[in-house]
């Protein structure tokens, strides 16, 4: 779809070439009251400052409202040459100004400060929320799709409740206007207040063509955009390729475009403005003539005729300001709407009501007639049986989609069993808290995950206990001291994001070193696949030993090193252990286990030459 | 994977930090906004011409309301005598009411029109100069600038500086005509009542100003924070499983709450600044207004001014209203175009330290001899990456580099297509310099394979042909079968149309470098140099790539830089690579049988082999 070659003539482009590509989430929705009832519930808790605003709102819309009059009146008294009068009308004038000054910084300070803190209990929520849905959804589901919704839906959100309450204000003061203008005089306020439904047609008719243009506008902004932030990611790509030129015409088609659809935009959204501005003169001559004749008559006041032409000046600018407040309303029900489907996402791991922790249990893990799948419609575990002892080092091995990642997960709760029971401990895992299982069992992932901070944070992460001389020890342990103390900063280095700094190697330590600090009891181990410098693989291979001694290990093994040190071997095929046995044993079986062994030495096969190096390194 | 120039910034860091308002530089970059935005010279005069017609027309109504006033005032005292008269005069002044409004709100529409077309034209010029010059700064330039920050500068900072013609430029402009037209007609008027009428301007404009300024710098640092946040909420979603796997909510939540309630306090603080500028114009308004309707109210009483004059007075008031609001914003655009521009020039003003030279001519390669000559490399910052390399690659022949992380390997890698300059020595092609041909030519002649594989959000052929976007159907089926990717794309529901990058299908490490590895072959280039660039790729699998690529590249000069010694052994040489120096070559037997540095890795990598799963079921086999 992104493919626009089908609609461009084979003119100077070449077929293929692309740049680029954006695609968003829908801009409006419409009004859902459940949308909006379960907003409200998120102003519950700001319930008396909320009624404070409203009822700042409500003063200040009604002093402003009232200015006018009084200077009307004031207007009046001057005409009729009663200084008196005057001064009075004029003190009124300042109460009433010092009471809108008042009010309005009220209004002001409360909801500003409101919306805020309700935009941050929302994401708040939102980022709990993440961390307790189940691990599927988080697999299935791109970071920036979630971040898209942690950020700009939020932040949608908080548009409207920041200019929600100056709309409550600019409503509350256009009934006042029309009330006063029709208790001041009716007949002329009835027939200055023609002009309005001419606004509102006009306007309807308009709205759907400038959101059309504001749409398009959005668009080719944000594809001119992804088209450069593609650009900048692949720019080396790009250099070595030489693409510069080509990619240089698309960009310039895509700003073009741009340039159209924002000059379009504002076109649309520039042709309102002489429509308001000939209603306001409308009503104004209409004031003018009728007014006039009015006053000749003796029907009418000069003052009120005063009052009558600043009031109409006031009244057109809170319509504009709530027909886009309108839009802001879509705009945050779409958004609304996205963000409960978020909060909506089941939690499937959770402590049970009466969950124990986990205290001086032995560390074993037991599996009792397992299975399980991620769609449980096909199981990737069927009926397994395991149980690691205590400081009994288990190595899993089998090939790709066997089962072994599902093991470990399941052994820390990450996934709920479908049948059967997994047990630390002693313990069903589904009777224990997750904390104490998180503190009982230690994880290191395949990829090992490093935050931005320094080193020394990394390896401590959240046990807070841990001294700086903790973390020393346990880098050191885990021969990870060396390369951190050459670090220019040493501990103290900032690592880049996901340590972009430091080797993968060197990462692999690092993430060693931080699960040696939490010290758990069982350890569960995903060796990483990735290809190593060598001399970074024999610190792994030694910071391995440390890790497994005194614990209860199961790991996704795949170096022969590793596996050959375990003092059990499992192997794995389609979700059934087919044997498991020490490495000599399974040797002798000459089963899977022994070809996987065999094929190990695939990359060094060439075997002549191999027996000719054995032969030079020999001599 | 391996940022080649870890924890190095040199001082040729011309890049900023974080956006700042430098209030020095304040004239200067605005200056050079405005000079962009007078390169439309016809619509910029019009728009304004625009803003000031619009402006007189608004002065002219407070006139006519008095007029009206006056006259209506006059038809009572009058009596019937004159009523027809008044009356005429009463419909003439609303036909001009009517009249000014239009006229007024068509100029606004104009002159907003045509301000954004102006400012549209300048940010569309700004967007293709700073494409090209990213596309032309080198990779010294982009090692030290985060492809983030860069992205951003071109949005939002770029944003930021076409706003300040509309929201800064035009609208001081707008502002200084219609308040010296108001001040004038006020002052010469009635000056007592005009220096009333204006006494709030100053006070207010003074403190909405300051508050525009200050809600700048207090939107930057909460940016700062919010990224903090961001950055925070980034990291925990990314590394969710760690989080869960170290039961670490509780310790992850306690991060996010630090992060957050910093952002929410300074957010707090801008609320402060904003009520503080808007209760004092507020207050100084009202003021003014009360001032002015005592002593006008009074004259009237006294009967030395007519209520016309004083509604007039205080329509003028009204109408300076708004505008004066604006202060706050032209200050607030000012100070964003001030950090934004300054950010954009930064970057636009560099010089690219690779360029062609005067007299660079196309590359004509007889022989197609790559030659390495005592060269010596050092980054910006003066750290040593290589030192004395020597040597030659022939076509049809192939080096290998072997080295631990950071002895030098890829910058090898980067040196050859130019893409970094050698410090010292030379490196030629057929005897003649690289950095006398043009870069095209050259980096046509020489392929590099990456480790990190980018692919681009398109679909797959396209991402093949990226080099040679007109190759033909035939030619990128050849490369992703030399590469072994062939059949995995077949077997995917829209083959070579279907969609990778970002939001197409998701495909492993292995398969990626091999999208790369086809990408490099597909334009067959005379020199090929592969990065690491088989690291990811299962053994079973790279050994099929290393014997197609040896068919289809059989002619070629070809350079495999490799930590897994079974990708380089069979090459003709072997140079084995410390702390940038050249420690051991010689061929896979020989080296072995010398016992050094590369006999030791072969002896370690033979006994840590890995248990290959996909042995039995190779990738996409």
């Amino acid at each position: 779809m992104s493919d626009f070659a089908a609609e461009t003539p084979a003119a100077g482009r070449p077929p293929r070439a692309t740049l680029g590509s954006a695609e968003g989430d829908d801009v409006f929705g419409t009004f859902d009251p459940k949308v909006a009832r379960r907003f409200l519930g998120f102003l519950k808790p700001h319930g008396k400052a909320f009624f404070c605003a409203q009822v700042a709102v409500l003063i200040a819309a009604a002093s402003q409202v009232a200015i006018p009059a009084l200077i009307g009146l004031a207007a009046t008294a001057a005409v009729a040459r009663d200084g008196r009068r005057l001064d009075l009308a004029l003190l009124a004038f300042a109460g009433l100004a010092g009471v809108y000054a008042i009010a309005a910084l009220l209004e002001q300070w409360i909801s500003a400060r409101l919306a805020q803190r309700v935009i941050f209990d929302i994401r708040r929520k939102m980022f709990g929320h993440f961390q307790d849905v189940s691990l599927s959804f988080m697999d299935k589901t791109h970071v920036g799709r979630i971040m898209s919704r942690l950020q700009g839906d939020v932040n949608t959100l908080q548009d409207l409740l920041e200019s929600s309450t100056g709309a409550a204000g600019d409503f509350a003061m256009l009934i006042g206007i029309t009330v006063v203008l029709l208790a001041m005089d009716w007949r002329l306020g009835l027939l200055t207040l023609t002009v309005l439904p001419a606004l509102v047609v006009i306007r309807a008719i308009w709205l759907p063509f400038s959101k059309k243009s504001f749409l398009a506008a959005r668009d080719a902004s944000s594809a001119a955009n992804s088209a450069l932030a593609e650009n900048i990611n692949g720019v080396r790509t790009v250099q070595e390729t030489r693409r510069e030129a080509i990619n240089f015409e698309l960009y310039r088609e895509k700003a073009q475009e741009n340039f159209r659809a924002q000059v379009g935009a504002s076109w649309m959204a520039q042709i309102m403005t002489p429509t308001v501005d000939a209603l306001t003169g409308l009503a104004m001559a209409i004031v003018i003539v009728m007014g006039g004749d009015a006053v000749l008559g003796g029907r009418l006041q000069v003052g009120v005729m005063v009052a009558f032409i600043f009031y109409l000046q006031r009244f057109f600018e809170p319509v504009r300001v709530l027909s886009t407040q309108y839009t802001v309303m879509q705009r945050a029900m779409a958004a609304g709407h996205r963000i409960f489907e978020v909060l909506d996402v089941k939690v499937d791991i959770q402590d049970a009501p009466d969950a124990i922790a986990l205290k001086d249990a032995p560390a074993t893990v037991e599996f009792r007639n397992v299975t399980f799948g991620y769609d449980p419609e096909r199981p990737v575990l069927h009926d397994i049986n395991l149980t690691v002892n205590p400081r009994e080092v288990v190595a899993l091995v089998g090939p790709t989609g066997s089962g072994k990642t599902s093991i470990i997960a399941l052994a820390r709760r990450l996934y709920e069993v479908d049948r059967g029971q997994v047990l630390v401990g002693g313990h069903d895992v589904r009777d224990l808290t997750l904390d104490s299982l998180g503190q009982t069992i230690g994880m290191v992932l395949q990829d090992p995950f490093l935050f931005t901070g320094t080193i020394e944070e990394n390896i401590r992460y959240n046990t807070q206990s841990a001294t700086a001389q903790d973390v020393v020890a346990a880098a050191k342990a885990v021969s990870a001291h060396d390369f951190i103390s050459r670090l220019p900063e040493g501990y103290q280095t900032r690592l880049g994001q996901r340590g972009r700094n430091v080797s993968m190697g060197q990462r692999q330590l690092i993430s060693f070193a931080r699960t040696l600090v939490a010290n758990p009891q069982i350890l569960i181990l995903d060796e990483a696949t990735a290809n190593i410098d060598s001399f970074t693989e024999q610190a792994i291979q030694r910071a391995l030993k440390v890790l497994f001694a005194g614990r209860s290990c199961i790991v996704i093994a795949h170096r022969l090193a590793t596996i050959r040190d375990a003092d059990r071997i499992v192997v794995l095929q389609h979700g059934r252990i087919l044997e498991q046995g020490p490495h000599d044993e399974l040797m002798r079986n000459a089963g899977l286990y022994f070809q996987l062994c065999a094929s190990a030495h695939a990359s060094f096969d060439d075997q002549a030459m191999m027996d000719d190096s054995l032969h030079a390194m020999r001599t | 994977m391996n940022d080649p120039r870890p924890f190095r910034r040199g001082p040729d860091a011309v890049v900023s930090g974080p956006a700042k308002v430098d209030v020095r530089r304040m004239p200067q970059v605005l200056q050079r906004i405005t000079a962009l935005a007078l390169r439309y010279p016809a619509r910029l005069v019009l728009a304004i011409t625009c803003s000031l017609g619009s402006a007189v027309a608004s002065l002219a109504l407070p006139r006519l309301f008095g007029a009206a006033v006056d006259q209506a005032q006059a038809l009572l005292s009058a009596g019937a005598a004159h009523a027809a008269e008044a009356r005429a005069a009463l419909w003439s002044t609303a036909i001009l009411v009517i009249a000014a409004s239009v006229v007024r709100g068509a100029l606004t529409m104009f002159s907003g029109y045509l301000g954004e077309y102006v400012s549209q034209q300048v940010a569309q010029d700004l967007r293709l100069k700073y494409f090209q010059q990213l596309q032309r700064l080198s990779f010294g330039f982009h090692d030290r600038i985060h492809s983030g920050d860069l992205i951003t500068r071109g949005m939002l900072d770029l944003e930021g500086a076409r706003v300040f013609i509309q929201n800064g430029l035009m609208q001081a402009l707008t502002l200084v005509m219609l308040l010296s037209f108001a001040s004038y007609m006020m002052l010469s008027t009635d000056l007592v009542m005009g220096l009333i009428g204006l006494a709030f301007v100053p006070v207010a404009g003074a403190a909405l100003g300051r508050m525009g300024f200050l809600l700048r710098i207090a939107w930057l640092r909460i940016q700062e924070l919010m990224a903090i946040l961001t950055l925070t909420m980034e990291e925990n979603l990314q590394g969710t499983r760690l989080v869960r796997a170290f039961a670490a909510k509780r310790f992850e939540m306690a991060k996010f709450d630090r992060a957050s309630i910093d952002a929410l306090n300074h957010a707090y603080k801008r609320i402060v600044l904003r009520c503080r500028g808007v209760s004092t114009m507020t207050v100084s308004f009202y003021g003014s207004m009360g001032l002015l309707l005592w002593y006008g109210g009074h004259r009237v009483v006294d009967g030395t001014m007519t209520v016309g004059r004083v509604t007039e007075f205080l329509a003028y008031m009204s109408l300076m209203q708004t505008p004066i609001r604006q202060v706050a914003m032209i200050f607030n655009s000012a100070a964003r175009a001030t950090s934004a521009g300054g950010r954009l020039f930064e970057v636009m003003d560099l010089d690219s330290e690779i360029t062609d030279a005067p007299r660079a001519v196309p590359l004509k390669p007889t022989k197609g001899v790559l030659r390495f000559e005592n060269v010596g490399f050092s980054y910006g910052d003066g750290a040593r990456a290589l030192s004395n390399i020597s040597f030659e690659v022939r076509p049809g022949r192939t080096l290998g580099i072997v080295g631990s992380p950071g002895s030098g390997k890829s910058t090898i890698a980067n040196l050859a297509p130019r893409f970094y300059d050698v410090s010292e020595g030379a490196i030629t092609i057929d005897g003649r310099d690289i950095r006398d041909v043009t870069l095209a030519s050259l980096r046509a002649y020489v392929g590099l394979v990456q480790q990190e594989a980018f692919l681009f959000d398109s679909s797959i052929g396209h991402n093949i042909a990226y080099a040679d976007p007109w190759a033909a159907e035939a030619q990128i089926v050849g490369a992703a079968r030399t590469a072994q990717i062939h059949d995995h794309i077949a077997a995917l529901p829209a083959a070579y149309e279907t969609r990778v990058g970002e939001r197409g299908v998701a495909l492993s490490g292995g398969q990626r470098q091999r999208m790369s590895i086809a990408r490099g072959v597909a334009p067959e280039p005379g020199v090929m140099i592969f990065d690491d660039s088989a690291a990811a790729i299962d053994a079973v699998t790279e050994r099929r790539v290393r014997d197609a690529l040896a068919r289809a590249t059989k002619a070629k000069a070809t350079i495999i830089i490799a930590h897994r010694l079974s990708s380089l052994m069979h090459a003709d040489e072997i140079l084995v690579l410390d702390a940038g120096r050249i420690v051991e070559r010689g061929t896979h037997i020989g080296l072995v049988a010398l016992g050094g540095v590369y006999a030791g890795l072969y002896e370690m990598q033979t006994r840590t082999a890995t248990l290959d799963e996909r042995a039995r079921h190779p990738e996409d086999a």
